[in-house]
């Protein structure tokens, strides 16, 4: 099973539901990697409703394992996209053509959740027509509150910033205008005490 | 009376100073000997002749010296001012709230003449005198929020109201208490306080939202917050920690009682009346403690204050390391006696110290 | 924090029929000095002094938000109410002075929206008015659609749409038209916010066809002021000021609050804001909930709104 329980936190960490049909105006997915299976559960729970779903969808590591059964949920639409990138520019069409009452399905690792939530926020969807699950993977986009850097994929804490070669901690406070968590330098006050990185959630 | 500008600063070479004037007007915060959090509103409507709260946006010495340091911390880094793009209009609510309070409580050193949508403004302290366009961008040199808050002392945090929440869409921050704008910005009341131990549970946050909802155009609130800065360093930001950061573990018994700074904020809350936004200044007051300690009431009960404070809170605050050391220079200002009630120093009537 | 503290004393510089329902009333301030600004959609709380009763209603301010010389009112007579707008359109003349409470806004537009669409029924019209000339000075979009029984009741109608002819739409009930809703709220861009204002029937319907089609609970805003019912009337102990007062039929239970001088907070005074919530002590009888603001679970005896909720029993304790 591709679902993790992330243990209570602060109120700005974001929290994950699980995908449920909406009825609205337009149905629009999103997932990548393991996400398709939330995807799959949505289908399977109202097969009509994926028939009028706009899906865009990035294997990462999976390969082929969840291409074909989403084809198999016949969406309107499928969008086989190779990366978050390669898609971004497709999605802000999308979603600026999305009238009010759309519905928006995100699923997957917290960075692509963040950013097509920020995505989505920016272009004027209201946050409550936005729904999301995690799965797969429990990386983290970080930014570097001290060269504003952003590191994708951050599996360990502390961590050393890609950008600017500060060890940070990561911090649980999220910006959902950034899709990032906080990392703060963490040998500021005792520069070179920096205690041996952990995989988060170990 | 006419003010004594200070010629200061607040980095590096650290010459900020407190007159005597200024230590006998500081805002010190504890009513009673000990601390924990609360709501702890009141109305904004004045205070004792001199006092930090007299005035809706109080000018003291360093208010130049204080300009000068954001102009720099600006300079260096542009994202400590930052508006989202609905918030245009709250930032013209806040140059008019600013301008009215300032000419009419301090006419000798500023001036506003309207004529109309064309105003005039003087701020002799500053040497500006500039005509403009109320309502139009391009007749300033800066956005409305970002002109009059580089000419008023106190970060600003204006917020935009709706789903029942206050969301922080727009600020000037550059003499805060280790929290970034760039970073918080379009967070809503709990998301910017998420970092904040203990107040959660205790369901301060829910209380203090109700109030500020509620707060009404011509009745502004106000509280105090406070916390320890080592150095009189306003910029405690986040984005430069790694850099003052180290300053924290420079304080030795010999300099504590002249390098650690108690420093209070005065907090207040305005409706915004065309935005109904909500604008949040958050005045710094830095006092060393050498200096606190001259006041014997402020001294005892300082004393018990930070002694008896929560671990928790001491973490957050950023002082736990330096708790010890702190406690052992302000014991020698405790002898023990009782504390009046309430903030003011109450020289004449409180006991000198006992040796 | 009693809210009605702050008050702006004005002068009554014009009284406008504007058909058979409607009168429209202006005031300056009674110093000349400029009147704060405001936001569209707020209202003012009008203070009435009638013989030795004290009427104190709300109405949405319909003046142009940044115009600090004038406000503006729009008072539909309500023959069957407790007597405030009757008093207004029989009594009220130009050159009297009333006191007005500093502007509320509890029906404020939403800034963030890349588009405001407006639906107003009758009366409801007045927010919108002030929304307006907010939205030309500011520049955001907007595009109102108003019905009213009539031309001739259709107030400010003509106004609008001389102003805006692309922009607003007019309806009338004795041409058979109709809000065409549903098409309404199927074709708008995201950012688009919708809001309603007029009878609780038009609120109803356009809130249950924005759900329908999945508009976010966030981008639907709609007012209503709840007038204070009548009812049968009833004692209260009060147990902060010690005092036992009795409400009359035609008054509500915060009226009966403030006329024995009982400090008690309000905004709204139409159980839209939660400012008068009170607790309940004790109670003996029936709490009638006729508020929008109490959660389900807190209607369970324990909180009351005065300015509009009444109570029916043998005994009634309030924390005032
Ligand atoms: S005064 Fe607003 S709810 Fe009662």
């Amino acid at each position: 099973m591709s679902t993790f329980d992330f243990p209570p936190s602060i109120a700005s960490r974001p929290t994950y539901g699980a995908l449920a049909p909406r009825a609205g105006a337009a149905q629009i997915m999103l997932a990548d990697a393991e996400g398709a299976e939330a995807l799959l559960a949505v289908a399977q729970a109202d097969p009509e409703l994926m028939h009028r779903a706009h899906v865009i969808y990035i294997p990462k590591h999976t390969g082929e394992r969840f291409t074909d059964p989403l084809r198999a949920a016949a969406p309107d639409i499928l969008h086989i996209a190779p990366s978050y990138p390669a898609c971004t520019q497709r999605l802000h069409r999308v979603f600026s053509a999305a009238p009010m009452g759309a519905q928006i399905y995100l699923a997957g690792t917290e960075g692509l959740i963040g950013q097509a939530m920020a995505l989505a926020l920016q272009i004027g969807i209201p946050k409550s027509a936005i729904q999301t699950e995690h799965r797969g993977s429990v990386a983290r986009r970080v930014q570097c509150v001290h060269c504003k850097g952003i590191t994708e994929d951050v599996m360990t804490d502390p961590f050393q910033c890609g950008h600017c070669g500060l060890n940070l901690f990561v911090r649980d406070h999220y910006s959902r205008r950034l899709a990032a968590f906080q990392g703060v330098c963490i040998d500021a006050e005792d520069p070179g005490n920096v205690p041996p990185s952990v995989e988060l959630y170990s | 009376m006419t003010i004594q500008f200070n010629d200061e600063t607040f980095r590096d070479d650290y010459t900020f100073r407190n007159s005597e004037w200024a230590i006998r007007r500081f805002p010190f915060p504890f009513h009673e000997d000990s601390y924990m959090y609360s709501v702890n509103m009141e109305r904004h409507r004045g205070g004792p002749e001199g006092s930090v709260y007299e005035k809706r946006f109080d000018v003291d010495e360093h208010y130049i010296s204080e300009m000068r340091d954001r102009a720099q911390v600006l300079a260096d880094d542009p994202l400590r001012c930052q508006s989202l793009p609905h918030m245009t209009l709250a930032g013209w609510d806040l140059l008019e709230l600013i301008m009215v309070s300032k000419s009419e409580d301090y006419p000798d050193l500023f001036e506003l003449h309207r004529d109309g949508a064309t105003w005039r403004w003087v701020n002799k302290p500053l040497g500006i005198d500039d005509t403009f366009t109320f309502m139009d961008e391009s007749s300033l040199p800066y956005g409305p929020m970002e002109y009059i808050t580089r000419q008023t002392q106190g970060d600003f945090a204006v917020l935009d109201q709706r789903e029942n929440n206050l969301w922080m869409d727009a600020g000037m921050v550059t003499t805060q208490a280790d929290w970034s704008l760039d970073f918080d910005i379009g967070m809503n009341f709990f998301e910017w306080h998420a970092p904040v131990p203990m107040a959660h549970e205790m369901g301060v946050f829910k209380r203090a939202l109700k109030f500020l909802l509620n707060v009404q155009q011509g009745s502004p609130a106000r509280r105090l917050n406070w916390t320890m800065t080592v150095n009189p360093l306003l910029d405690t930001s986040p984005e430069n920690y790694h850099k003052w950061g180290i300053q924290k573990t420079m304080l030795t018994p010999e300099n504590v009682g002249r390098k650690q700074h108690l420093r209070v904020e005065l907090q207040t809350f305005f409706r915004l009346p065309r935005s109904n936004a909500l604008v949040f200044p958050i005045r710094c007051y830095l006092i060393a403690l050498e200096d606190l300690v001259t006041v014997p009431k402020w001294g005892r009960r300082l004393h018990r204050v930070i002694r008896d404070l929560p671990e928790e809170l001491a973490t957050y605050k950023g002082f736990i390391d330096n708790r010890p050391m702190i406690l052992d220079y302000l014991s020698q200002y405790d002898d023990g006696q009782t504390t009046s009630p309430g903030i003011w120093p109450d020289l004449d009537t409180e006991p000198p110290l006992r040796r | 924090m009693s809210a009605g503290l702050e008050k702006l004393p004005v002068i009554v510089t014009a009284k406008v029929k504007l058909n058979d329902l409607v009168t429209r009333f202006e005031f300056a301030h009674a110093s000349g000095k400029a009147l704060p600004p405001f936001s569209g959609g707020a209202h003012t709380v009008v203070e009435m002094q009638d013989g030795a009763k004290t009427r104190l209603n709300p109405y949405s301010l319909m003046s142009d938000p940044m115009d600090p010389t004038q406000y503006a009112i729009s008072v539909r007579r309500d023959a069957a109410g407790r007597g405030g707008s009757v008093f207004l359109h029989d009594k009220v003349q130009v050159g009297d002075k009333l006191m007005l409470g500093m502007p509320v806004n509890l029906f404020a537009l939403d800034l963030t929206a890349r588009k405001h669409l407006m639906i107003a029924g009758g009366i409801g019209i007045t927010p919108f008015v002030a929304q307006i000339k907010q939205l030309q000075t500011t520049g955001g979009a907007f595009e109102l659609h108003y019905s009213a029984r009539s031309q001739a009741l259709a107030s400010y109608a003509d106004d609008l749409r001389a102003a805006h002819p692309k922009r607003v739409n007019l309806y009338l009930d004795d041409q058979n038209q109709q809000i065409p809703l549903e098409r309404l709220l199927s074709g708008q861009p995201p950012g688009t916010h919708v809001y309603v204002c007029g009878p609780r029937g038009m609120i109803d319907w356009v809130l249950a066809t924005a759900e329908r089609l999945g508009w976010p609970p966030e981008a639907v805003h709609s007012e209503e002021f709840l007038a204070p019912q009548s009812g049968k009337p009833f004692t209260v102990d009060l147990a902060q000021t010690g005092k036992t007062i009795t409400v009359g039929e035609h008054e509500s239970l915060l009226e009966a609050m403030e006329r024995e001088g009982v400090d008690a907070p309000y905004l709204c005074r139409g159980g839209a804001c939660g400012q008068c919530e009170t607790r309940v002590i004790a109670h003996d009888g029936t709490l009638q909930h006729n508020d929008h603001w109490l959660e389900d679970d807190e209607r369970d005896g324990s909180k009351i709104m005065p300015c509009v909720s009444r109570f029916e029993g043998s005994r009634l304790v309030l924390d005032r």
